[in-house]
């Protein structure tokens, strides 16, 4: 009996120790690469700070650039970037939530329909941008006849985002409880009004985050837009005008001006900046709503 | 006692018919694609009864209940067989009126379902949506069903906050008042207490009782003692080669007091199940 427990407890105090060790290989891992993660991103924007910090002043954003970006500001960027942004989410937003709403609620996941519609959105969410700008330039530009233009850049762009847009909508709008729609069903309630007053409500910050992916997506986009919104650095007119995008001001002044390093470090922390602050914007505004779905409506 | 109702089929202008109301299934099977949740169930249920339905897990009961209203229509693979009749009308032939038919046939789930808005909004929501628009009308349900069920002095302070701030207990009874707003003849409870504490649970009883004298019910419990309270008829379903089927109906007394079945015995002495 002795015998037996001490050779139970050596044994045990072994498999004891090889467990301790276990755990703390997995907690270095984990740790090790979250804090990698977290390095290489404090590293990315401290480089992007120390260089690009000195040329941002109050005339950076309301001049225009001039000498191909060496001088000047870039209001003009600022201006098309938001318009061909404004002309992306208009016609992507109701497309994507159409498609998105029908995929959740009118099809099952297995149907053959969705089925079809999901692959085709996987190929061409696995799409390189540059296909997308080629594919702009000929339809948008060329056949419809939109030329280099904000328009065509917006639309392009929109192409680009709505298989990315499209499947988290309608993932979120899966996710929104099955046990509502049959309370609705059951109440007599059309399926119209449980969509809208029902569902969509749950599922708004889901969609949020669909559209803060595709506003990131769309700013940081360049390959899409040189083809079909141009590089005309001016201030635009109307929709119809070309527009340089911030993106694009950035890869041409790294890749095309001699000299402007330093500035494409100055728009690239623009850019930064603002993707932070949408990001940030878009889940105050998703949280605030939860809230109130939660306590006071 | 003779009620006029609105005709379930189309057209609405049909004239209103009058028969003594009742649900009536016969041999009335559910599939789940191949499989059969239950088979050739037949059944009456009388106005004004409390019809309590038993059986073991996986007998078919939730599935019964969500035929009685079509509600498996939206249950993907799902195929109803046999007939239906509510006031005489078929509801499986021919094209029924489903804002109608969900009017007059409410359903309460086992997880109490509160929407996410306010309180008053939970109530006041589905009955615009039938038509009833004018203030007073609503505001007037509005209290009336919260009374009723009991809430009105645990919520009339804070009828904007959120349903969801409710407690479980609280949310299910809210869901019952929602379902009564519409002035439903028929109330089908799935397993309406099974997620409550005996308190809540209590009052939820209490009301079925109440409500029995102005609506038909239909309680799904696995609560023997409370089935016994309030069954004024009671119906034993069973497990029989991997398939629902009806042990034995009737009289609340009958079943309990003197079954006829053995496995009816052994279930309500507690020995089976
Ligand atoms: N949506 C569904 N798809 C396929 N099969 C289902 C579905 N819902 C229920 N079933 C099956 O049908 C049978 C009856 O289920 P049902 O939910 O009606 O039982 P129940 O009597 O309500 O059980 P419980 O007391 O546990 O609620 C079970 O075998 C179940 O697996
Ligand atoms: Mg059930």
């Amino acid at each position: 009996m002795m015998v037996s427990r001490q050779v139970l407890t050596r044994t045990s105090r072994i498999r004891a120790s090889r467990a301790r060790l276990q755990n703390r290989i997995a907690a270095a891992v984990i740790w090790g690469g979250a804090i990698f993660v977290a390095a290489l991103f404090a590293w990315l924007m401290a480089d992007i700070l120390w260089h690009g910090w000195r040329e941002i002043s109050l005339a950076y954003f309301t001049q225009e650039p001039e000498s191909a970006g060496r001088l000047g500001g870039i209001s003009s960027i600022l201006v098309s970037t938001g318009l061909i942004l404004i002309v992306c989410l208009v016609s992507a937003l109701p497309i994507g939530l159409g498609t998105a709403i029908f995929l959740a609620e009118y099809t099952g996941p297995e149907d053959t329909v969705s089925r079809k519609i999901r692959l085709s959105l996987n190929v061409l969410a696995g799409t390189p941008s540059i296909v997308f700008g080629l594919f702009g330039n000929a339809f948008f530009c060329k056949m419809l006849g939109m030329g280099f233009s904000i328009l065509s850049g917006g639309l392009t762009l929109a192409c680009m985002v709505l298989p990315y847009f499209i499947r988290i909508a309608e993932e979120s709008i899966r996710s929104v409880p099955q046990s509502y729609r049959m309370g609705a069903v059951a109440l007599g309630l059309s399926k119209s009004t449980q969509i809208m007053r029902l569902i969509l409500p749950v599922a708004v910050p889901g969609i949020l985050g669909a559209i803060i992916l595709s506003v990131g997506r769309s700013l940081s986009e360049t390959a899409a837009l040189i083809f079909t919104s141009g590089y005309v650095d001016r201030m635009p007119e109307s929709l119809y005008d070309s527009g340089r995008s911030l993106s694009v001001h950035i890869y041409d002044l790294s890749m095309n001006v001699a000299g402007g390093d330093q500035r494409a470090y100055s728009a690239a922390l623009v850019l930064i900046v603002s993707l932070i602050l949408i990001n940030f914007i878009t889940g105050l505004i998703g949280r605030a709503w939860s809230r109130r779905m939660i306590s006071i409506s | 006692m003779d009620i006029t109702r609105n005709s379930l089929h189309l057209p609405k202008d049909a004239p209103p018919v009058t028969i003594p109301c009742c649900i009536k299934t016969t041999n009335l099977s559910l599939f789940y694609g191949k499989k059969a949740a239950f088979r050739d169930i037949s059944l009456n249920l009388d106005r004004n009864s409390v019809t309590v339905i038993m059986g073991p897990s996986g007998c078919g009961k939730s599935s019964f209940l969500s035929a009685l209203n079509r509600l498996s229509d939206f249950i993907p693979c799902c195929e109803v067989e046999g007939s239906i009749h509510l006031d005489g009308e078929s509801l499986l032939e021919g094209s029924i009126d489903r804002t109608v038919l969900h009017k007059r046939v409410g359903m309460i789930f086992q997880k109490p379902n509160p929407f996410p808005m306010s309180i008053r909004k939970n109530i006041t929501f589905p009955l615009r949506e039938h038509g009833i628009t004018s203030k007073r009308e609503l505001e007037a349900r509005l209290v009336q069903v919260l009374v009723d069920v009991g809430l009105w002095d645990e919520v009339k302070d804070r009828l904007d906050t959120s349903a969801l701030t409710l407690s479980g207990g609280q949310q299910q009874r809210l869901c019952i008042a929602r379902a009564l707003a519409l002035e439903p003849e028929i109330l089908l409870m799935d397993e309406p207490c099974s997620a409550l504490d005996p308190i809540s649970s209590g009052k939820v009883e209490e009301l079925i009782l109440k409500l029995q004298a102005r609506y038909t019910l239909v309680v799904v419990t696995h609560n023997l003692s409370q089935a016994r309270r309030i069954a004024t008829h009671a119906a034993l379903f069973w497990v029989k080669d991997d398939c629902g089927c009806l042990v034995e109906c009737g009289p609340a007394d009958q079943v309990f007091g003197s079954p006829r079945e053995e496995l009816t015995a052994a279930y309500v002495k507690g020995m089976k199940g």
